[in-house]
């Protein structure tokens, strides 16, 4: 095994931590937005819910920034070509996205009972659409995705933004990412909110762990009848990184299981998953949030990591030209590259963790309405 | 091979140009504004009075409103790359995402954790934790500058990095060539420098308000002094810095200067005339009613008295070489690609640097394709493609214009007010005041226009010299664009109406009703539950 190869699955699975992180973290904000105004039922109530997130929703947004600056760097191609194809879908990801920051800045800052409404409603756009948003574009990587490269590069759209919106199995994982966005939300506010916001976000937050259960185990059967990806010959693992030569794959109903079936040792993966949505169901309901956020984070890593295994070495399988499918072998940066930004991020990210948590620690401690409305520093 | 739709690279380049302004009419404030909220603090913490934690308070929500609107539009840049310009993050995504990530890491996650702790950590922080965490945001801020400056740099002045026919992009090779490029060190200093001026000139023009109206007189009179005195040293250091810039253009990108100037002409030194007023042509390839200040341009530009500056009309003349060449570099390449023998890939190396000659060629061959022109063609199409490697003069020559005047009224307007401050004169100079008050919005002006002719002046090219922007973009159709720039257009009006409305409902209320012993804060509390209860 060279560094090169190394490097190229590290990178793999570094992308699956960003991409858990970013669900995690920006998830959990966006179900608190969700929610607003279903568990804040006045103004003071909503105020208290948007402060509890107050201090670190722009932080967490990170991940996903950095989510989209390290497919940049450490996979050029596949961040050219997603997010291209997924052009609409995208787009209303960033409209939504937009409107949350000033949402939290602007919202307060009018005592107008109509303002602070449809800054709300903002709220309720920029939490729901991109976690489904998030999901829906998950679910239609794994079914294949139309498009094709020319020699120079350029990648070549063969589908219509149609096909990848409405898509029951997309729409099914655009759900179950919703799902676990309000699950992990309401952990949160059930760690940092009184009553009556507790029992409110409590009756949220519980059945979002076993719809999310329930959907994934729909997906999973699912999967089976969907036409997967598979090579039909070894691929030179240290090859350059070029989709147009190198590799052959075929499309086959089943073929997302080869991986489960070559390592049965996988199905701890989708096992963890389930586990953990539903153990943290119930341990919301026995009233231990703390220990529910954290296997909340255990649902991500167990769905992420799933998805992974299954499509393994496939990062974005295309359904037009299968041949010129992006994977972990084709589609990273240089070699040079990929380890500049190892060392970096070996050494920040430990940093970055170890401030968010002082951050997390310092605004420790419950939010009272009451608090809320007597700090002019309050959202 | 296909172009993509030319409509298609048009309504893309307008998209990106209309969401990264909008982002830059932001981001100077939250460079600038950082690092004056940690002076004031600064001053707080050392002095212990409470006019200074006012001060800081009180500018400390401004920011807060502002930073909101950099952050969302921010999303939209960092994204767009990808939604828009797929080919360019593929050739050039190696080297540029690089930076773009280090930023995330770097800059962004301390920056946006510790805004969180700025904003509510006043009464859970000592006062050396909080303004540990000011500093920290304003380290994170100009951080972020850095960044996504050595990344802009890279585009115009490629360094750390070549091309590979294997995977058939820019590879990168060299961390501390990118990093410490002159180029981008230059580009960080003078557009923080200008983010300084901008923050600077609205504290000023804020406090101007006041002391007209007569209100907040203390607090006006403080920040104003710290404001201008800022300001003085950032305009200094922008005009410095914005003259090394120009240096690095003649060096590096000499169309982009030839261009800034509006020399059809190589300049004859040392009498060759500075164009003060001129309308460039482009179609004609001259000026009309040039106005010149004879004897400047050559030491303005090359620091010498002997060099030529070459015209836009020599360089097209040299550019033919470059283009036969590049036409024989991709034919080449596109051979390697299919063949991967050693004679096409000899061929290529021989003729590698003028590549990117060879895609501008593409657009006027037959089919697109520079490897199927046949021989009787050829000096048509290297003909045609001589004038693409300009970009477009008036543009890059008014914007640059517009900037250095506003850049020298600055340095004029800071001196002149700093003086006032020192002798305590300003309240008698009501006119100074009122021209701070007008000149709030000119830095960010010049900072958009600085932008324009950093970035039109590139042109054609979106990695100098590389890649053609012509075939940089995501092959979209014009609907999809419509879409999406009707969608950011309205989004955006929306949004930056909310945010000059609460900026103006601030600024005009000033820092008292933000003091929790103030009397009206608490009714006005009990009202806002009234109003909203009562809606249910
Ligand atoms: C307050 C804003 C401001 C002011 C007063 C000035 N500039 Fe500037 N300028 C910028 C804000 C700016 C900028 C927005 O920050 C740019 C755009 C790209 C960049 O790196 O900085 C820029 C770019 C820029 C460039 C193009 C760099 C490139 O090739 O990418 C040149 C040559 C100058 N400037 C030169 C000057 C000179 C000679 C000035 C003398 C007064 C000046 N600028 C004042
Ligand atoms: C890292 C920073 C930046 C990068 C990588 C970048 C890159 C680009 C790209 C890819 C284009 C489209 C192709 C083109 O038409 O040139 C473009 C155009 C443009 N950008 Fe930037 N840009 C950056 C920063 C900015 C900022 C901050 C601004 C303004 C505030 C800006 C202003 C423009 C303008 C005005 C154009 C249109 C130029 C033209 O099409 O003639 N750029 N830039
Ligand atoms: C065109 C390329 C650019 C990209 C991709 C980009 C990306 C971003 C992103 C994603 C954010 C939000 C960060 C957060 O969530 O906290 C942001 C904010 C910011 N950007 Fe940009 N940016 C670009 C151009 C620039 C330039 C040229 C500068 C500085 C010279 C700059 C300076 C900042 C600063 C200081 C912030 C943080 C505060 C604020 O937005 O007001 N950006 N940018």
């Amino acid at each position: 095994m060279t560094v090169y190869i190394v490097l190229k699955l590290i990178w793999t699975g570094l992308l699956g931590v960003l991409l858990t992180g970013l669900g995690l973290m920006v998830g959990m904000d966006m179900g608190v937005g969700t929610l607003l105004r279903f568990i804040g039922r006045d103004d003071a109530e909503r105020r208290t819910m948007l402060n509890i997130i107050g201090p670190h929703w722009d932080g967490n947004q990170v991940w996903f920034v950095l989510g989209g600056g390290a497919i940049f760097a450490a996979f050029p191609s596949l961040y050219g070509t997603s997010f291209s194809v997924f052009y609409v879908v995208m787009i209303l990801l960033l409209f939504s996205m937009i409107l949350r920051p000033a949402a939290f800045e602007f919202r307060s800052k009018v005592s107008n009972k109509y303002w602070r409404s449809s800054w709300d409603v903002a709220f309720l756009i920029s939490g729901f659409v991109p976690m489904f948003a998030y999901g829906v574009t998950i679910g239609n990587i794994l079914e294949g995705v139309g498009y094709h490269f020319l020699w120079t590069g350029q990648y070549i759209q063969d589908e219509n933004f149609l096909s990848y919106l409405i898509n029951p199995f997309a729409i099914l994982c655009g759900l179950m990412s919703v799902a676990l966005s309000v699950q992990q939300a309401g952990s949160m506010l059930m760690l940092r909110a009184e009553e009556p916001l507790y029992s409110r976000a409590k009756n949220y937050a519980s059945p979002g762990g076993i719809i999310a259960a329930i959907l994934f185990v729909i997906g999973g059967v699912w999967i089976q009848f969907i036409k997967g990806f598979a090579l039909t010959a070894p691929v030179d693992y240290n090859m350059p990184a070029n989709p147009l030569h190198g590799q052959s794959v075929v499309m086959r109903e089943g073929a997302w299981m080869d991986n489960f079936h070559a390592h049965p040792v996988l199905w701890i993966l989708p096992a963890i998953g389930v586990f953990c949505m539903i153990a943290s169901s119930v341990l919301l309901r026995l009233d231990r949030a703390g220990l529910a956020w954290w296997l909340g984070a255990g649902s991500w890593f167990g769905t992420i990591a799933t998805v992974g295994a299954a499509m393994f070495p496939f990062l974005m399988p295309s359904s037009t030209r299968p041949d010129q499918s992006l994977s972990t072998w084709n589609a990273t940066g240089s070699e040079y590259g990929l380890i500049c930004m190892l060392v970096a991020t070996s050494i920040f990210m430990p940093i970055i963790i170890c401030y968010t948590a002082w951050c997390y620690h310092v605004m420790r401690g419950k939010v009272s309405v009451r608090d809320v409305l007597n700090s002019h520093d309050s959202y | 091979m296909d172009l993509i739709n030319p409509h298609v690279v048009d309504l893309s380049r307008f998209q990106f140009a209309m969401t990264a302004l909008y982002h830059f009419m932001f981001v100077p404030l939250t460079l600038g504004l950082t690092f004056l909220l940690a002076a004031i603090e600064t001053v707080y913490v050392v002095t212990g009075r409470e006019i200074y934690r006012k001060m800081a308070k009180f500018w400390g929500h401004l920011f807060a409103i502002n930073f909101a609107l950099g952050v969302a539009t921010g999303l939209t840049m960092e994204f767009e790359f990808g939604t828009n310009w797929s080919m360019y993050s593929h050739f050039f995504g190696d080297l540029f995402g690089t930076p773009l990530a280090l930023e995330g890491l770097m800059a962004f996650f301390m920056e946006s954790t510790f805004v969180g702790l700025l904003v509510f950590g006043w009464d859970r922080l000592s006062r050396a934790s909080h303004l540990a965490v000011t500093y920290l945001v304003a380290a994170g801020s100009n951080l972020s500058a850095l960044w996504i400056l050595i990344a802009n740099a890279g585009m115009n002045v490629p360094e750390g990095t070549h091309f590979d026919p294997d995977t058939m992009r820019m590879q990168f090779d060299s961390f501390v060539h990118l990093v410490f490029s002159e180029d981008a060190q230059a580009k960080f200093v003078h557009t923080s420098v200008a983010g300084y001026v901008a923050a600077s000139m609205l504290i000023m023009g804020i406090s101007a308000f006041y002391l007209l109206r007569r209100q907040h007189r203390e607090m006006a009179l403080r920040s104003f002094r710290i404001a201008t005195l800022f300001g003085l040293i950032s305009s200094v250091a922008v005009i410095t810095l914005g003259d090394v810039l120009g240096r690095m253009d003649y060096q590096k990108q000499p169309t982009k200067i030839a261009a800034i100037e509006g020399l059809w002409h190589t300049s004859k030194p040392p009498f060759a005339p500075w164009a003060a007023f001129a309308l460039p042509d482009d179609a004609k390839q001259e000026n009309h009613l040039e106005i010149g200040i004879p004897f400047v341009l050559t030491p303005l530009i090359t620091h010498s008295f002997n060099q030529p500056i070459t015209g836009m009309r020599e360089l097209e003349e040299q550019a033919d070489p470059h283009i036969r060449s590049g036409i024989i570099a991709l034919t080449a390449l596109k051979h390697y690609g299919e063949t991967h023998s050693k004679q096409d890939l000899a061929d290529f190396r021989a003729h590698e640097d003028d590549m990117g000659y060879g895609f501008l060629a593409m657009r006027h061959s037959p089919g697109q394709d520079v490897s199927t022109i046949p021989a009787s063609e050829l000096d048509r199409i290297v003909k045609q493609t001589q004038p693409d490697i300009l970009p477009n003069v008036f543009v890059t020559f008014w914007s640059f214009r517009i900037m250095v005047v506003l850049g020298g009224y600055f340095f004029i307007f800071f001196a002149f007010t700093t003086l006032l401050s020192l002798r305590n004169k300003l309240e008698s100079n009501r006119w100074i005041l009122k021209l701070a008050v007008w000149s709030i919005p000119l830095p960010v002006m010049a900072t958009e226009f600085g932008w324009i002719t950093a970035e039109a002046g590139r042109q054609p090219w979106t990695v100098f010299n590389r890649l053609p922007t012509f075939l940089s973009s995501s092959s979209h159709t014009v609907s999809y664009m419509t879409f999406s720039l009707a969608g950011f257009i309205l989004l955006y009006s929306v949004l930056i109406v909310a945010e000059f409305y609460l900026m103006f409902r601030f600024a005009r209320r000033g820092p008292e009703t933000h003091e929790p012993q103030e009397q009206n804060s608490q009714d006005s509390v009990v009202s806002n539950l009234n109003i909203v209860q009562g809606g249910h």
